[in-house]
């Protein structure tokens, strides 16, 4: 702390910035999911009060957990192939990976209502063939395809920077050593991807856990997530006490699931990061 | 007794059209310590890693025991590699470093734990077992990359550059430990370095490459008092290089006098180099030797003093132990033996001229040549 001293003025603006949009509005969200919504007394209602919406919660961690796998299943070979081309290739489709990201949230969304819906363009081409139109909206398996679709960049990302910078020469250790392609990826490059996959996951799974409007346009009333609950609560039903527990509650949720994570993960991870 | 462990026949290769090995052809016996020495870019590393089976080569053929080995993947070759920079598994402990290959081979792990100790002790490294690899210095570091890489009992090690990153001191201490630990394994050691005196204290057989090819191929004394060519001898220590014309057998001429050499089977008259080592120079009285020049510079080296010596404008480099000043005339004695003669080669005339050793002297140099003429 000493030894920066004499730049240390230069972190005031971030300071003030945290305090102002960080940690105030957190003491304000802990001081409305403590209050009464009419009283403005001190209760444990509304944490209590959360139980009712157990399943919700469970449903959002389940949905954005299946997210979360898929976009690593998908995106752990993608961030693989594109950290072995060549530098000029990598640029292209790091930009490639990223292009969806410069469209508007809402935008790609809606683009997969007008893709899944029961007259959209996919059921068009299959009514078309003289088929059955599928139930492609309005489901779970909607829900978590939006998501994986907008998070996936965030998956990429985060492990094409750690998969780019293996030394190619610790690959051609464990070849000189006797690993077959299969050997080399589980013995050595897979450990050495862990920090890439933890950042990748937190990356993932707490914007899906917390998201409302993928399950909103793509679910149904069976696909209710918390996030869209929170947001009932300050703009339908108007109980802004609640939906500050269930976000206080969410937080805590989130920071237990990166703890187990980094807890999986985390002794290779200790010895990598020296 | 000694066999044949590896060849190379013909080797070429070519990375986007440019050739980096042209024709490599070469021999190697098996217990052998032999190094590939040359400048970077030279083509040693390329050749040391279709050794190792990291790279296909364009053309031609790698033998192990008489066995092509072309298509034989990296992992399936007797073979194990130190690299540069050691690239040691930073996920893993020292253990687990070395035990890597073992596991990878299914050996039971008592075995492991007997033969890890065992090569703990062969790179002097007992109780490292459960460091970290990343808290390692250079040196030790270094130790454990032949150690994961011997524990294998491979049939030959492959080095590459292993001491480039360690400092001088240090450098010297490992130069003596892979000695010690290559005639205790007993098995051939190839070893690619751009250091010259780590390659003439350490090998059998110092094989020196330029441009994509191998330029000699000898014990260290060879490469040192035969240099094939004017490159070899420029890159091999230092060294005066001359033009002369070989009179006859034993019998070569340059500024303009015969002096006796040890060298025969060049045509008469024939254009050649001559290579006379800055060290092999006796210096007597003016008049008393067969040649007398003047000093141009003198640079104190510790065990010598680097004394440049001007003969009829062409400057010498002459390494003695005795001062003499800046400004003094001094004779010199060359015995046959102290006489090197090469046939010309695409480096004639590019190197062993010292003339450009201190510019600040040329004026003298012209006026002198013209009082000696």
């Amino acid at each position: 702390m000493k030894r920066n001293s004499g730049k240390s003025w230069l972190s005031v603006p971030y300071i003030v910035w945290m305090l102002l949009f960080s940690i105030i509005p957190l003491c304000i969200v802990i001081y409305y999911a403590f209050t009464d919504s009419l009283t403005g007394e001190f209760t444990f209602s509304n944490i209590t009060g959360i139980l009712d919406y157990a399943t919700i919660f469970l449903r959002s961690i389940w949905l954005s957990v299946a997210a979360t796998i898929i976009c690593l299943i998908i995106g752990y070979p993608v961030a693989y192939t594109i950290a072995r081309c060549k530098p000029r290739t990598q640029r292209m489709l790091q930009m490639l990976v990223m292009l969806p990201m410069c469209m508007s949230f809402l935008l790609r969304t809606l683009a997969w209502v007008a893709l899944l819906e029961d007259t959209g363009i996919i059921n068009n081409i299959i009514t078309s063939l003289g088929l059955q139109p599928l139930p492609l909206i309005r489901n779970s398996g909607a829900v978590i395809l939006g998501m994986v679709y907008n998070y996936l960049p965030y998956m990429i990302l985060p492990l094409y920077t750690v998969i780019s910078k293996i030394n190619p020469r610790l690959i051609e250790a464990a070849e000189d050593l006797g690993c077959s392609k299969a050997k080399t990826f589980t013995k050595v490059i897979l450990p050495l991807s862990v920090p890439g996959i933890i950042s990748g996951i937190t990356m993932v799974f707490v914007p899906a856990v917390s998201t409302f409007y993928i399950s909103q346009k793509l679910g149904s009333t069976g696909t209710v997530m918390v996030g869209d609950i929170i947001e009932s609560q300050f703009k339908g039903a108007y109980n802004p006490n609640l939906g500050a527990a269930m976000s206080l509650i969410l937080m805590i949720l989130i920071f237990i699931c990166i703890g187990i994570t980094n807890r999986v993960a985390g002794d290779e991870e200790e010895v990598m990061m020296p | 007794m000694k066999k044949e462990l590896i060849k190379l026949e013909n080797l070429v290769m070519e990375f986007d059209g440019q050739r980096v090995l042209d024709n490599v052809s070469l021999s190697i016996e098996n217990g052998r310590f032999l190094t590939l020495l040359g400048p970077s870019g030279c083509g040693k590393t390329t050749t040391l890693r279709i050794i190792g089976g990291f790279l296909t080569p364009t053309s031609g053929t790698v033998l192990f025991d008489g066995q092509p080995i072309n298509n034989v993947p990296a992992y399936k070759r007797q073979i194990n590699t130190v690299f540069q920079n050691y690239a040691l598994f930073p996920h893993l402990d020292v253990y687990d470093n070395i035990a890597f290959g073992l596991r990878i081979a299914g050996v039971k792990e008592p075995e492991i734990d007997r033969r890890v100790s065992e090569m703990l002790s062969v790179v002097s490294l007992n109780g490292f077992e459960n460091r970290s690899v990343t808290a390692l210095s250079g040196g030790q570091q270094q130790r454990v990359a032949i150690a994961r890489a011997l524990i294998n009992r491979p049939k030959v090690l492959l080095l590459d550059e292993p001491l480039g990153a360690l400092d001088l001191r240090l450098r010297k201490d490992m130069q003596n430990e892979l000695k010690r630990i290559q005639q205790e394994v007993g098995i051939t050691f190839i070893y690619v370095t751009h250091d010259q005196e780590e390659a003439l204290s350490m090998s059998d057989t110092v094989v020196v490459m330029d441009s994509g090819r191998i330029q000699q191929v000898g014990t260290p004394e060879d490469i040192y008092n035969e240099p094939a060519n004017a490159y070899v001898a420029d890159f091999i220590g230092e060294s005066n290089i001359l033009d002369g014309i070989m009179k006859s057998d034993f019998k070569v001429n340059f500024f303009g006098r015969d002096f006796d050499c040890l060298d025969k089977g060049f045509a008469p008259d024939e254009p050649v180099d001559v290579v006379i080592r800055p060290e092999d120079v006796d210096i007597v009285a003016p008049g008393a030797g067969q040649l007398t020049g003047t000093v141009t510079n003198v640079t104190f080296k510790g065990v010598h003093y680097d004394t440049i010596v001007n003969f009829s404008g062409f400057k010498w480099l002459i390494q003695t132990t005795d001062f003499n000043a800046e400004g003094s005339r001094i004779g010199i004695r060359l015995n046959p033996d102290d006489i090197h003669v090469m046939h010309k080669s695409e480096y004639s005339g590019m190197f062993g001229d010292y003339s450009s050793y201190s510019a600040e002297y040329d004026e003298i140099a012209v006026a002198e040549e013209s009082e000696e003429e």
